[in-house]
């Protein structure tokens, strides 16, 4: 009874700190990120990147309209179980959006997003099917999804073997994390199988074996694979791509997707990983104004974890683009509502009414930071836009090639039916009753 | 002074035999029951009923269920996560086949399809034991863990490899899915837990309690006295995984509200045994005290920095963690080896003797 009066007493405590912890004249955004755990080589870039830029619109510009935004971290270890603690425990406190920056995580979140009208940004992660707005109207996975991606690659694969029917015969492999992230492509993995005549090989990687893939690479040297596709995250991609330089596979033929292409990932194997290719969304480099900004206003104030050397590398500058949205959407949310303190729900409206073009880009001081996203709708919450292939060449990323669009008018139609079949499954899931804004 | 059972005089064979003899536990008994009906519903914020109190319970009926088989029977296992999990997809492989069944009773009838697995997997305790026989139960969970995500029509072919819970109502409330409140979810599980947690401290103390005691203690001995090992073995291995199906289809329909077949790995099975150890072996309130320490401690620690609003970093508050809890279970362990149950005992040893010790 003794443990139970100890739990009781900080319960206590701890809830009415919390109350108080409350600003009525703020932006609330937490962060869910993770700088423990096998996955904090992928989380700390990207925690740093979103925390920063951030940040940094405080700093400058006193947050966004006018409002400063109240930007608070909680740990999930890239733990479901952890990630939902955080989530309930930042519900109350009126977060305006939430980016979980896990599949696992974005899985579990998506049928609590509209109960609690909290906004879920899934920035080319988590459920492709929730692309579709009409049936997940608080889901959002700009820029493009991960069988966009699949397809992005294949498009470079048909155009480097002269045409995807030159696929005929050939083997493909694909090693994945094994969870709901990896298994994502796969449905579409197996219909382009289908239909340009290849054989897929499968290798699956368990969250335990993570560093330890020696399995898996000895069969990929026993089925010798023409190309190696793969979807890894965390530790899990420095492993990889040691193990195939082991085995002494061509590396221009290993193609991650990107979130498989941070520069430490690559760096443990150094020049012997050259030709390594991996899909990007956002330009690599701190050579952009807005990124200069950050280094002025915060990294050389000390407010940033970054080490300046750090800043502009991958995984940060795709927390940069996440905190881009988030602060855009914030941004029409005010001019929509006209209100300056904006609710979850007013900036799941701001989503909806993105339109980040080139000139929009631009504006913000990240000129051709990323492709113009102009694609977001009330039905299309995804945008199906472009990416781009880097290489590496031992030491950094290069360009690799220009814009590859996705296969949209395949992708599309497999992410409703998906869609369909995800909402069938729960005769309770709500109808979209939220009302379409007019984009700007 | 307060704590003394002068003059309590029993009557009757009944009273002798009560669960809690001395009328200052039963009235104890009774403020915890209140405080976990009424108090709690009614002041905890959503917060602490879902991210601490929820879990707690859930892993206290897991404890009670390996507690059942290593605590009394035993028999040491290493499997109770994958029970856990057959318990978790049982109830949504039901659910989904019969939608309109009260989802209170597909959870224990889920618990019934783990015991079959549990018994199954028990068999080979009838031949091995102790560290042998941990080592063939954590086949049980690897061989588990692995239809989970290599048996797709257990997960109804979902291209995520998750298993989604629906919304089920009963009397028109939403008792699962995202419309189900912390409070109306929590009750359920206290229910099942108090009820569950009733049946087991019978068990434990009746007939069949005590041939898992004869056979904990020296098998061959409860086996000349007339004990057979083979059903009271496998009953052990059959009450426990009930217990953790139970508790695993609970874990994922009233607190996760969704889980992938990662959710049951070995982890799961080292911390439930870790909450069985460092709680007590062979004790109800033990399998509470460790859930508490383990799963719920961890969490109100994440909370104490930003309660007092000490600005501490959300990965310094996470390390901080990790070695605070690990300092306590070596505390508490070397302070007393047979767990918090035997700590609370003692305590109220001493209380009963206050303030005259001897």
């Amino acid at each position: 009874m003794r443990v139970t009066h100890i739990v009781l007493g900080l319960a206590l405590t701890a809830a009415s700190g919390m109350a108080t912890a409350q600003a009525e004249d703020s932006i609330y955004i937490p962060l869910l990120t993770y700088r423990t755990g096998p996955f904090a080589g992928s989380g700390i870039p990207l925690a740093n990147g979103l925390h920063d830029y951030l940040t940094m619109l405080n700093e400058r510009d006193g947050g966004v309209g006018g409002v400063k935004l109240n930007v608070e971290e909680c740990e999930t270890g890239y733990d479901t179980k952890k990630g939902v603690e955080c989530y309930e425990a930042v519900k109350g406190k009126g977060p305006v959006i939430m980016s979980p920056w896990s599949t696992g995580i974005t899985l579990q979140l998506i049928p609590k997003a509209s109960v609690d009208k909290i906004p879920i940004l899934s920035l080319g992660y988590g459920l492709s099917a929730s692309a579709v707005g009409d049936d997940f109207p608080w889901i959002f996975n700009p820029p493009a999804t991960y069988w966009d991606g699949l397809s992005m690659i294949f498009k470079y694969i048909g155009g480097k073997v002269g045409g995807l029917d030159k696929l005929r015969g050939k083997t493909i492999g694909y090693i994945f994390f094994e969870g709901g992230y990896g298994r994502e492509p796969i449905p579409l993995l197996e219909q382009f199988a289908k239909d340009y005549g290849f054989q897929v090989k499968m290798y699956p990687v368990a969250v335990q074996d993570m560093q330890n893939q020696s399995a898996q690479w000895l069969s990929v040297r026993r089925d010798r694979p023409d190309w190696m596709l793969m979807w890894g995250w965390g530790a899990m991609n420095p492993t990889a791509v040691k193990e195939a330089v082991r085995i002494s596979f061509p590396m221009d033929h290993f193609i991650g997707i990107w979130y498989s292409g941070s520069e430490d990932d690559l760096r443990p194997s150094g020049r012997d990983a050259r030709g390594y290719l991996a899909l990007n969304i956002n330009r690599i480099g701190a050579n952009f104004p807005a990124i200069q900004d950050i280094v002025k206003y915060v990294v050389d104030k000390g407010l940033s974890q970054a080490p300046k050397e750090k800043v502009g590398e991958n995984y940060y500058n795709r927390g940069v683009y996440n905190s881009v949205l988030t602060a855009e959407a914030i941004r029409n949310a005010q001019r929509i509502t006209g209100k300056k303190v904006v609710t979850g729900e007013d900036v799941r409206r701001g989503l909806e009414t993105l339109n980040m073009t080139e000139a929009r880009w631009k504006e913000l001081g990240l000129p051709e930071f990323a492709n113009a996203l102009t694609g977001v709708t009330c039905t299309d919450h995804n945008g199906h836009e472009s990416a781009y292939m880097q290489q590496w060449d031992g030491a950094k990323w290069t360009v690799a090639s220009d814009w590859i669009s996705p296969m949209k008018e395949r992708v599309r139609p497999m992410l409703e039916a998906a869609a369909k079949d995800y909402v069938s499954k729960d005769p309770a899931w709500p109808k979209r009753t939220e009302p379409c804004d007019k984009s700007s | 002074m307060f704590y003394r059972e002068t003059g309590q005089f029993k009557t009757s064979y009944a009273a002798e035999a009560a669960v809690f003899p001395i009328l200052q536990d039963r009235i104890g008994i009774a403020i915890v029951l209140a405080g976990a009906f009424f108090v709690v519903p009614l002041t905890f914020s959503d917060f602490w009923i879902s991210a601490v109190l929820i879990p707690i319970l859930v892993y206290s009926l897991a404890a009670i269920g390996l507690n059942v088989l290593t605590g009394y029977a035993g028999q040491v296992s290493l499997g109770s996560g994958g029970f856990m999990g057959v318990g978790a997809y049982a109830c949504y492989k039901l659910t989904t086949i019969f939608p309109g069944v009260n989802i209170i009773v597909l959870i224990v009838a889920s618990g019934f399809a783990a015991a079959a697995f549990g018994a199954l997997f028990g068999l080979p305790s009838l031949r091995i034991k102790g560290f042998y026989l941990a080592v063939a139960t954590l086949a049980a969970q690897f061989f588990l863990s692995w239809c989970f995500v290599r048996v797709p029509w257990l997960y109804n072919y979902n291209v995520s490899g998750a298993i989604e819970v629906p919304t089920r109502t009963i009397l028109g409330v939403a008792v699962t899915g995202p419309n189900a409140t912390p409070t109306t979810r929590y009750l359920v599980v206290l229910a099942v837990v108090v009820a569950m947690t009733w049946a087991a401290s019978n068990v434990v103390r009746g007939r069949i309690g005590r041939m898992w005691m004869a056979v904990r203690d020296m098998d061959i001995a409860a086996e000349l006295i007339g004990i057979r090992l083979f059903r009271t073995k496998l009953l052990a291995f059959a009450v426990s995984s009930f217990y953790c199906g139970v508790a695993g289809a609970m874990m994922v329909f009233l607190w996760f509200g969704a889980a992938e077949a990662d959710s049951f790995n070995i982890d799961l099975s080292f911390r439930i045994l870790f909450m069985v150890i460092i709680g007590g072996l062979g004790s109800l309130i033990g399998a509470f005290f460790g859930a508490a320490l383990i799963s719920g401690l961890p969490i109100v620690l994440r909370s104490v920095p930003d309660a007092f609003g000490v600005p501490i970093r959300a990965a310094t508050v996470e390390h901080i963690q990790f070695m605070v809890v690990g300092a306590l279970i070596i505390f508490f362990l070397a302070v007393e080896p047979a767990g918090l149950a035997r700590l609370w005992q003692i305590g109220k040893q001493k209380l009963r003797v206050w303030p005259f010790p001897y």
